[in-house]
């Protein structure tokens, strides 16, 4: 099949403009035709997916599946899956279908809401596979307004608060790398992505306003892309829409923008920023590393204060993602395969977290931390999960959650020794406050009249958490599944990133001698 | 063989844990043990057939990126032969023992299962010890070093509804993490250094380390030093040394067999055998040995003053077993690991048995812990009174002097670690503490003995009159143990603190003539001692410790001078002495001396008030910190000031938001979404078509 990757990006698109032409009414039985459409939609993708893994070759670093055609006004369409992005696609299709079923409860303009988590994951699905510069963008932005309306329509008590901040947030971040990526077309006089990594953007210091600017066009290209993916990652000190967007966000809605929606910053650092501006990127580096290692260490200090479950587990996302960015900008195998396993874990154990709240949220209605306090009493099935996905959270060995955080905190310690040191007290941190957030819910006696009737998870519960358990237990014990895919790609960016830099770092010399 | 030893632990959890609906309360429970039987009689076979060769064993690759790769596999030399047949012939004894112990449990109600869960727990344990010490390289230890984590957190914990256990469950793994924190940074430093986690490339690399200088927190350090320091710093976690060691006595809290299993005999003693397995390391790592000799020799100290004062039970055996693990990381740390090993091996027993013995006294007694509340039950409990007693023999190093081994376990090994200690340093810090520790363990063991076997009942009379001796399940255990606490000291003497040769040869190393210079530079610091016939001639990691030919402590220490051969023993008989004169001679003095010395016994009471200073500037601190930066780091300083540049624009939105409520912009946006998305669709699938 020539055009598998669209394909799989528009099952789902096409699936929301069935819903929204053929489907009317508002009557049990129009709710439950738009769930079983989104349900089937979302699987078949996943089904159809696959093919794209079968079919991937790891050994071959270039990018695969490619789809090129003439698009309307001189553009065009390109789409193609490397080894760094064939796995967040497979995360997306994967993640998908559960948030479908998690969401079996909604009674609330269903059709809608199905069609809105239709859309995204085709928009999430182009951005992973997207080879052009504004296809690229289009998916990017376009994918905020799907989840602006999650949050604002099917959201809590402060969803328009929050997801203004969202929106705000990141479409701010996002103007500043629209204007770079102008930028980058008058450059190179092409917005084809595999182009644009072969091209070598200036780099040669120079001077605006008085302030002279190292690594010139590079280094403001960099900042500028950067201040969007830092925005969508989200790094310190740009986190502070994440725990409000989750806190109001629906259940499914937390669990995509957890799951997916945070890799697509991950997965901007690896496609542009350090290909395409490697001077940049070494120019900047110690100060992102700083930044992750005190992501971790403060959002860590954070959660421990929370008395909302999900604002804490937001938190601890934001933590987790410390060590992501601290992986990428160790710009080493360990680092960047590290970075992406962990993304694709945080996937997994950050998507489980949430619906774990979400289970309990649906019976009580309350994130409210002492709302709760022994459920382990009624609910030891629900224990079970719960104490897993916490064990998975604080990255314990035999979980996926273990290899990610292993391998970033062994990149970055080959760079620098303190911030490898600060980011490790990580590791103590996320103990104290997961246990002590599962100690609060779960543990003890049950004491609260409003308690004493809940009921452990239901059989579309536990069907729901089935293959997230499998795949963390799986990635923990066999990890070669995520980095024999990986590990070539990663290499070659590698190896790119360092000729780039010396090959920079020359033409500078010479133009600096002939100055 | 060596794959069932590893995994009939992990199906025997999985069994209890997930199928005892199917199979039963009392079928999980037969299952989990008799597979732990299995393993332990398969231990034993491999360990009495062990000729000393180090045999791989590779089962699943694990981590592999770029140069970093491990696996899981299974490396089977004398150190992890030694480990196995501790661990799986204590676990398999704990599990039986457990039949009876667990068999009733008021933390429980009427129809509660929880049997199955404890069986699978205590499998899982045993499991996740098995896998640490099997390791052959260093993320497969860091994966069971944590699963022990786990299932000692899972143990403590195990009475959910008290919220004392849920606290001391918490502790005990967010201490332990601590502790992991340096391991890691140790795991990285290595790689770093010598570009594997494997431990045969890191052996190999060991004197390489030694001459690198490292750059670490912008200080020059020696490579060795620095790892060793840091590794050392994850086995003071695990290993309850001082500074880490808070968490021990709290987890208490889980049921005795717990304790008996987990924080005596097994878990405990990882530290002990990772410093052991890094020997290749530790060689040449002198200022960190320095350091690992002087803390162990603080913490022997510490501890046993501690335990002098404590009235529960559990407690007091807790504190004795952090003590006695210093008393092992002394002997490491002085370069004599066969010693650490030799104590490791017999305090499983002994302590193990105290420990069962504590949990038969607590079980008959109905679940009273305050020794305060015991006396005169010798009568009542005649089969745990003679373990007991055993037990007490064996920990305070009762035996014939200056015969070296004839005696209980404990008089062989103990005897060992301080003639050793006074080898390394004659009349040194390390060995005068490990005496005077000896001289308050020997009080504090009999002071548990006296008063809950001897004297009068006091307490509950009621209790007392159903006080009664425990059932055959729980008695069989204690009297395996009983055997080891008896022989295994004298029976393995010369294989663990024998002549050099014959221990280089227990550990699957070769020996060979030292060097002249060598000889003469014992001779001329201990005249008695010069006769040095062999040091070990393998390289690092070719066998499995690793004694450098210039460390010569395992020889020099059997030429101590007699009267270091009999402190330990006349420390003994003193601590004895004090006992009875306290307690059955006149027992009022206790309590007198308490009353004299206050200031000093509420020191020793409150653990020389280590958690309350941790609390202080630790726990409090965090917590305050973690809200001061959310409320005002995140709240006002960031969010502050983005919503003031947003300030303008908000007016404009709030307007938007009115109206998004309205659902003409959900349509309007939703119209836009669709069409994009239409318009990409069809667009790409005319260009297919073309």
């Amino acid at each position: 099949m020539d055009n598998l990757l669209s394909i799989t990006t528009f099952i789902p698109a096409i699936a929301a403009a069935i819903l929204a032409i053929f489907l009317r009414g508002e009557d049990a039985a129009a709710q439950r035709s738009a769930k079983w459409v989104a349900l089937s939609a979302t699987s078949l993708t996943f089904l159809v997916s696959i093919f794209i893994l079968t079919g991937f070759d790891p050994n071959d670093t270039g990018f695969q599946m490619v789809e090129e055609r003439e698009w309307l006004l001189g553009l065009q369409y390109k789409m193609g899956v490397d080894g760094i992005s064939v796995l967040f696609v497979m995360l997306t299709t994967f993640i998908m279908p559960i948030t479908i079923a998690a969401s079996w409860n909604v009674t609330k303009r269903v059709k809608e809401y199905m069609i809105a988590f239709l859309l995204l994951e085709t928009l999430m699905l182009g951005v992973f596979m997207a080879l052009d510069l504004v296809l690229f963008y289009l998916f990017f932005e376009a994918g905020l307004i799907p989840m602006f309306l999650i949050i604002g329509i099917w959201g809590g008590k402060e969803r328009v608060y929050a997801s203004f901040k969202f929106f705000l947030y990141t479409f701010l971040g996002s103007v500043l790398m629209l204007i770079a990526m102008v930028a980058m077309f008058s450059d190179a006089g092409t917005t084809d992505i595999v182009d644009l990594m072969n091209h070598q953007f200036g780099s040669e210091s120079f001077s605006v306003l008085g302030i002279h600017i190292v690594g010139g066009m590079q280094t403001l290209m960099f900042i500028a892309f950067f201040a969007s993916f830092a925005v969508k990652m989200p790094m310190w000190p740009v986190h502070t829409w994440l725990p409000d967007a989750h806190v109001q966000a629906p259940t499914a809605g937390s669990v995509v923008l957890a799951a997916i929606l945070l890799k697509m910053g991950g997965y901007g650092f690896l496609r542009f920023s350090l290909p395409m501006f490697p001077v940049g990127a070494e120019l900047l580096t110690p100060l992102i590393l700083w930044m992750s290692a005190i992501a971790i260490v403060y959002t860590s200090l954070v959660a421990l204060a929370q008395e909302d479950m999900k604002k804490l587990i937001a938190y601890s996302s934001v933590a987790h993602m410390g060590y992501v960015t601290m992986g990428i900008f160790s710009v080493n195998q360990q680092g960047i395969d590290g970075a992406i396993f962990q993304m694709i874990s945080h996937g997994f154990i950050s998507g489980a977290l949430f619906l774990i709240v979400g289970v309990i949220y649906d019976r009580m209605h309350t994130r409210e931390i002492d709302a709760y306090g022994g459920l382990v009493n009624r609910m030891p099935a629900y224990a079970l999960i719960f104490l897993l996905f916490t064990m998975a959270n604080v990255g314990l060995p035999g979980t996926s959650g273990f290899i990610g955080e292993f391998l970033t905190l062994v990149g970055v310690f080959q760079v620098n020794t303190w911030v490898a040191l600060v980011a490790a007290t990580g590791v103590i941190l996320s103990a104290a406050y997961a246990l002590w957030l599962y100690r609060r819910v779960m543990l003890g006696d049950l004491i609260k009249e409003s308690l004493k009737s809940i009921n452990d998870m239901t059989g579309r519960e536990r069907a729901i958490f089935a293959p997230l358990v499998v795949m963390t237990l799986l990635l923990g014990v066999y990890p070669s599944l995520v980095t024999d895919i990986i590990g070539p790609s990663v290499e070659a960016l590698i190896s790119n990133y360092d000729t780039a830099l010396v090959e920079a770092h020359g033409a500078n010399q010479v133009a600096a001698a002939q100055h | 063989m060596e794959l069932t030893i590893l995994f009939a632990p992990l199906i025997g959890a999985i069994i209890a844990g997930f199928g005892w609906r199917i199979i039963g309360d009392q079928g999980a429970q037969w299952v989990a043990t008799g597979l732990l039987f299995l393993s332990c009689l398969l231990s034993w076979i491999v360990f009495l057939g062990h000729d000393g060769q180090t045999e791989i064993v590779h089962i699943l690759d694990w981590i592999e990126s770029g140069t970093l790769n491990s696996s899981w596999a299974i490396r089977l030399d004398r150190l992890t032969a030694i480990m196995l047949i501790v661990i799986t012939t204590v676990s398999a004894l704990v599990h039986l023992y457990s039949m009876g112990y667990m068999a009733h449990d008021e933390n429980f109600r009427e129809g509660e299962t929880y049997r199955p869960r404890f069986f699978a727990y205590l499998s899982l344990f045993t499991f996740a010890m098995l896998m640490l010490v099997t390791a052959d390289n260093l993320a497969q230890m860091f994966f069971g070093w944590e699963g022990v984590g786990l299932a000692s957190y899972l143990l403590i914990g195990f009475y959910y509804r008290k919220p004392s256990a849920n606290a001391a469950a918490i502790k005990a793994f967010v201490v332990n993490r601590v502790g992991d924190f340096g391991f890691i940074l140790g795991i990285m430093a290595l790689y770093f250094l010598t570009d594997s986690i494997r431990f045969e490339d890191i052996f190999a690399a060991a004197p390489e380390l030694a001459e690198t200088q490292l750059t670490f927190l912008w200080t020059e350090w020696n490579a060795a030093n620095l790892v060793a320091f840091l590794l050392f710093i994850g086995a003071m976690g695990k290993s309850a040394q001082l500074i880490l060691h808070t968490w021990l006595p709290d987890a208490m809290e889980g049921p005795t067999p717990v304790s008996a299993l987990i924080h005596a005999a097994t878990m405990v003693t990882a530290g002990v055998f990772l410093v052991c397995r890094m020997s290749p390391i530790m060689e040449f790592a002198p200022e960190a040995m320095a350091f690992v000799t002087f803390l162990g020799a603080t913490t022997a100290f510490f501890a046993a003053t501690v335990g002098l004062v404590q009235n529960d039970i559990k407690r007091v055996i807790a504190y004795s077993t952090c003590s006695q693990l210093g008393y092992m990381f002394v002997a490491a740390g002085v370069g004599v690991y066969s010693v650490a090993m030799f104590h490791l091996f017999t305090h499983a027993f002994f302590k193990a048995m105290l420990f069962l013995g504590a949990g038969s006294v607590i079980h008959g007694m109905h679940h009273e812990q305050d020794m305060r509340n015991y006396g005169g039950l010798r009568k009542k409990m005649p089969y745990t009174f003679w373990a007991m007693l055993i037990g007490t023999l064996a920990i305070t190093g009762v035996g014939i002097p200056l015969t070296g081994w004839i005696g209980f376990a404990g008089f062989a090994s103990k005897d060992a670690v301080i003639e050793s200690a006074y080898a390394a340093g004659p009349m040194g810090y390390a060995f005068w503490m490990l005496v005077i520790a000896a001289l308050f363990t020997s009080f504090y063991s009999w002071r548990l003995m006296f008063l809950t076997f001897w004297g009068t009942p006091r307490g509950d009379k009621h209790t007392h009159d159903h006080a009664h001796e425990s059932p055959k399940v729980m008695l069989i255990p204690l009297g395996v143990l009983a055997l080891g606490a008896v022989f295994a000291g004298a029976i393995w003497y010369g294989s663990f603190f024998g002549k050099t040769n014959e221990v280089v040869k227990f550990f699957g190393g070769t020996y060979g003539e030292p060097a002249h210079e060598l000889v003469e530079a014992v001779a001329e610091r201990s005249p008695k001692a010069s006769e040095l016939h062999y040091v070990m001639e393998s390289g690092p990691g070719e066998a499995a410790i690793y004694i450098a030919p210039e460390n010569t402590i395992l020889h020099e220490a059997h030429y101590v001078p007699t009267w270091v051969k009999l402190s330990p023993f006349v420390a003994m008989l003193i601590g004895l002495t004090v006992a009875i004169w306290f307690y059955i001679w006149d027992p009022a003095m206790p309590r007198r001396l308490a009353e004299n010395q206050r200031p000093l016994y509420l020191f020793l009471l409150n653990k020389w008030y280590f958690d309350e200073i941790y609390d202080f500037i630790f726990v409090r601190p965090a917590k305050a910190l973690g809200q001061m930066l959310w409320k005002r780091g995140d709240g006002d300083v960031i969010d502050g000031s983005i919503n003031g540049v947003a300030m303008g624009i908000i007016p404009f939105f709030t307007r938007l938001a009115g109206r998004a409520q309205s659902g003409y912009i959900f349509t309007y946006a939703f119209a836009m979404v669709i069409g994009i998305a239409v318009l990409v669709t069809w667009m790409s699938f005319i260009g297919g078509a073309e």
